[in-house]
């Protein structure tokens, strides 16, 4: 086979690979500790800064840290009633996932992040919104925890999806990240 | 060499933590005109590498960098 035609063809080949991943970056946010909530905003709001489309896939013990503490889900069954009664209750609620010490820690990190300007965890879901991060919400969770959607946090665009929603995504995204 | 350029806007981002600073940046540079310089005064020990990480990545430019003391600032010339 020429050489040269092998090269131009990988070449086309190359170029065709690249056009298809978009300036987009996905994230699965799966933890519902407040450290690893606090990376995943400051990654998204500062993806979008760069210039990057960005979608977060909420799943699973990350779920209620968007529910909103002013709402309330209405015909839970026991079960629903326990998951809600025992998770978080929204993105004020949710511990470090180190240090905590019975809410010690996490109290202690807040005033540190307040007294060095670091923006709060709610202060970065407000901002991902303003700068158009999507935020995809797993129905699966919430139906296994027992959350309803009218007790989750109004988000602009926010979508209840599955996980071929986020594969879509993903699958033509440069970055993709599992938090 | 800073003292030649005349910043059209300029953005006191002193105290400020990642990933702020490159935020409010990229918000106010949409609103500017190509062309337009804006000057970005930062504490944020991070921002010395995150600003060219930015520029770069936006097509942007960074013209010149002023230290003195503690704050850093950034002229950022709008490019596209």
């Amino acid at each position: 086979m020429d050489v040269h035609q092998a090269i131009e063809s990988l070449k086309n080949e190359m170029g065709r690979m690249r056009d298809e991943r978009k300036n987009k970056l996905s994230m699965v946010v799966f933890s519902g500790d407040l450290d690893k909530l606090l990376a995943a905003f400051i990654i998204a709001t500062g993806a979008a800064a760069m210039g990057l489309e960005v979608v977060q896939f909420f799943t699973f013990w990350a779920t209620p840290a968007l529910r909103d503490k002013k709402k309330k889900g209405r015909g839970k069954n026991l079960f629903g009633k326990m998951f809600g009664f025992m998770l978080p209750k929204g993105a004020g609620k949710v511990k470090l996932s180190k240090m905590h010490m019975g809410g010690m820690g996490t109290a202690m990190i807040k005033h540190l992040m307040k007294k060095k300007k670091v923006a709060s965890l709610q202060e970065l879901i407000n901002l991902s919104a303003e700068m158009g991060v999507r935020i995809y919400i797993c129905e699966m969770s919430m139906d296994l925890m027992g959350f309803k959607q009218e007790e989750m946090i109004d988000y602009p665009g926010r979508e209840f999806v599955g996980v071929a929603k986020f594969l879509e995504e993903a699958g033509d995204s440069k970055i993709q990240l599992f938090i | 060499m800073s003292d030649a350029i005349k910043p059209d806007i300029t953005m006191d981002l002193k105290g400020m933590a990642c990933p702020m600073p490159v935020v409010k940046v990229s918000q106010q540079i949409k609103k500017m005109q190509i062309g337009q310089v804006l000057a970005a005064e930062t504490t944020d020990p991070g921002a010395y590498a995150d600003f060219p990480a930015w520029a770069k990545s936006t097509g942007n430019e960074i013209i010149s960098t002023d230290k003195k003391e503690n704050v850093t600032t950034f002229y950022i010339k709008k490019i596209k």
